[in-house]
């Protein structure tokens, strides 16, 4: 941003030049609408996340939306079974592009201590995770911190890309 | 320490239930399992065995009903015409064990998926072994009968899914619903999506390994289910914890407690409507996290106990710390009560709402405060008492109409009993050890394991091996936030469970709720819901 020209300088403090990507990103990163799945005692700690004390509207992504076609951040707080995978892809994929992906907690970076017959071992292995956090559960400032990286990584995106790079060729074991 | 328990023959189970039922007052069926015995050190009878457990009315009688399985039938008759909590109790025997309960009107899976092959928690059934799950059920197998019940033509309701994924479904149960209008006809609830294999777990964990994953049950209130796991081996080993420790354990307690009832209350006003109920009475609760894990070392899930006592003494200055969250805990009902407790919309929308009758849900198998809100004065804290509740001056909370206010305010009124039970417990908190000196069950102090030849054996026997609980089988419970909360140990005498049976409060509750909500408006049943507390960790396991 910035002014430039001698033309632009006479249109003085009233406009700003900026590129569309930068002005875009710029607004998507500091209003994240998360989708929360809280399956378990991960989706606690989010309330926690939420409450007046950690404060999530602080980072401007307090309009939690439980609809996932609203959401550009999905939250996945909690354990993840055989028997939730086809939901929580379905919500996924319900999801409009730009999207991102916190795996919130170790169950659902990798099954956790519940190594057994009916939990997934890693939600990676049905959809494309941007974030992990570790933690069982993890603290709220822990939370924070992943979601500031989303911030950053929001900020490479571009209007004109469709899908984005690493999630293009993501195929997990519900994908056909 | 023994339960009774009466040994019977499979042809007698129904004439024994009967019996036990009509005539002695056992009217509340606990909780059903089986127990696999293959491999159990010189078993030669059948495999497979189940149990029933019943309570009587008074709440100081508990009975455990057993009779094995024939090998080749692999059958018994149902009860779930005798008691409601037999319903989904049995559905969860066949579905872990594959024992058929012949006249049962809906006998399927119901924690693992419907494309589940074989039986999980059969001993020749390999634990990692995970099976894939492509799509989610219809459902329409369970709704079909329920519609034609009612005299309802398929075409003439609308169905409709609340959740899974839902914001008024509190986790990951899924209500299945027809309604004509507003109105529910007829509703089915799904539960499993949070089946995490908890009892297969113990299988293969020391004792005390298995803390950790009991406060991943109620996860609102890790510490109670740590106590009550704890207690129940402490009760096998014959092992009694120092004074010290029983007055931590209540203290505690008793903060999960208030922690517990907060968060359904402070859930149940968001459903309502009631946001800044939820900040005023999260604000307390973050409070008592801070309080805790400078305790434990953890916010949530605090594997406090241990088998014999507790992992920490409490810090200088916990006493204060602790009273100033019940100071900001009374401020914050004050200040939540004093937006609803004469707000016309909230009365509106919670008196005679999701009415529970009293004799169903005794039938059903609910306790805690769902119970006590219908007026029955039951708590496990005054029927049988432990860790001296019987001398700390409290009341047991009741309500009149068994509707969501009564469930609310019940609740409400529990925190501050719960709060003048901690201050009476700090003020007597005896001085002493926080765990047995026996060393059989609890790790010697570090001096002597890094000290001496004996201190260092011990400590390896007990962390490779496990603590050696005899060979029995035993049944016990404590008041945990949504009621009796149970566990049914069987010991083969070495260091890992054979078997371990968590009985949980909430999934009774849940397998009654279609009933609850059954002609009420979808709205009702949102906050019907909110007002149960239903913990996914819990009923799902």
């Amino acid at each position: 941003m910035g002014l430039e020209k001698e033309e632009e300088l006479s249109l003085g403090d009233s406009v700003l030049v900026t590129k569309l990507d930068t002005a875009v990103n710029w607004a998507r990163s500091y209003s994240m609408w998360p989708m929360v799945f809280g399956t378990a005692c991960c989706g606690i700690e989010f309330m926690s996340v939420a409450a007046s004390k950690h404060d999530i509207s602080r980072f401007g992504a307090e309009v939690v939306r439980f609809s996932p076609r609203q959401a550009d951040l999905l939250v996945v707080a909690g354990t993840i079974s055989y028997k939730q995978a086809p939901i929580l892809k379905k919500i996924y994929d319900q999801m409009p592009e730009p999207k991102w992906v916190i795996s919130m907690g170790a169950c659902a970076c990798s099954g956790g201590f519940y190594d057994n017959y009916t939990t997934v071992q890693g939600i990676d292995q049905i959809i494309p995770v941007d974030e992990y956090i570790a933690g069982c559960p993890p603290r709220p400032e822990a939370f924070f911190d992943s979601l500031m990286r989303i911030q950053e990584k929001s900020q490479k995106e571009s209007i004109t890309q469709k899908d984005r790079q690493h999630n293009r060729g993501f195929k997990g074991f519900l994908d056909a | 320490m023994h339960n009774k328990v009466y040994e019977i023959t499979s042809d007698k189970i129904r004439e024994t239930i009967i019996a036990l039922k009509e005539n002695e007052n056992f009217s509340l069926l606990l909780d059903i399992t089986a127990i696999d015995y293959l491999n159990y050190p010189n078993h030669t009878q059948e495999r497979f065995s189940v149990v029933y457990i019943l309570r009587d009315e008074s709440f100081k009688n508990e009975v455990i009903v057993k009779t094995m399985v024939n090998d080749k039938r692999l059958s018994l008759p149902t009860i779930s015409d005798l008691y409601q909590s037999a319903d989904w109790g049995e559905r969860e025997v066949f579905d872990q064990y594959g024992i058929v309960f012949e006249g049962h009107p809906n006998l399927k899976r119901i924690l693992n998926h419907h494309q589940f092959k074989g039986h999980p928690l059969r001993k020749d059934y390999e634990i990692t072994d995970g099976q894939i799950c492509t799509e989610t059920e219809d459902l329409m197998d369970e709704m079909r009968p329920l519609l034609k019940q009612k005299g309802y033509e398929e075409d003439e309701v609308m169905l409709l899914n609340v959740g899974p994924s839902h914001p008024a479904s509190h986790g990951t149960i899924r209500n299945f619903l027809a309604m004509e209008g507003e109105t529910i006809v007829s509703a089915v609830t799904e539960i499993g999506y949070l089946h995490r294999g908890f009892e297969k777990a113990c299988e293969t964990h020391t004792y005390s390994q298995i803390i950790p994953y009991t406060d991943r049950l109620n996860y609102c209130s890790a510490i109670l289910n740590n106590i009550g796991f704890c207690k129940t081996v402490e009760e096998m080993l014959g092992v009694e914890i120092p004074e010290r420790a029983k007055f931590i354990r209540v203290i505690v307690g008793e903060l999960s407690r208030i922690m517990d009832h907060a968060v359904c209350n402070a859930a149940n006003c968001v459903d309502l409507g009631g946001l800044t109920n939820f900040w005023y009475i999260f604000n307390p609760r973050d409070e008592a996290y801070e309080v805790l894990s400078k305790l434990t070392g953890a916010r949530l899930t605090n594997s406090y106990t241990r088998i014999g006592g507790l992992s920490y003494d409490i810090y200088d200055g916990f006493e204060q710390e602790v009273e100033s969250v019940l100071r900001s805990t009374e401020k914050s009902i004050d200040d939540a009560l004093s937006l609803i407790a004469r707000n016309k919309i909230f009365l509106d929308r919670t008196q005679d709402v999701g009415v529970i009758q009293q004799d169903f849900a005794i039938n059903a198998g609910i306790t805690g405060p769902n119970l006590r809100a219908t007026g029955m004065p039951r708590d496990m804290r005054k029927d049988k008492p432990y860790y001296h509740y019987d001398s700390f001056d409290f009341d047991v909370v009741v309500g009149s109409h068994g509707d969501v206010y009564d469930r609310m305010m019940v609740r409400f009124e529990e925190m501050i009993q719960s709060i003048r039970i901690i201050r009476q417990a700090i003020k007597e908190i005896p001085d002493g050890a926080i765990i047995t000196e026996n060393r059989a069950v609890a790790m010697p102090p570090k001096e002597q394991v890094y000290g001496s030849i004996e201190g260092m054996m011990n400590q390896f026997k007990l962390v490779f091996e496990g603590v050696k609980v005899p060979k029995g089988e035993y049944y016990s419970a404590t008041e945990a936030g949504n009621g009796e909360l149970g566990f049914y140990v069987v010991s083969d005498g070495s260091g890992t469970p054979h078997k371990v049976k968590c009985r949980p409060p909430c999934f009774y509750s849940l397998g009654a709720y279609s009933k609850i909500i059954e002609n009420t408006m979808l709205a009702d049943a949102v906050v019907t819901m909110a007002s149960m507390n239903f913990i996914a960790g819990e009923f799902d396991r």
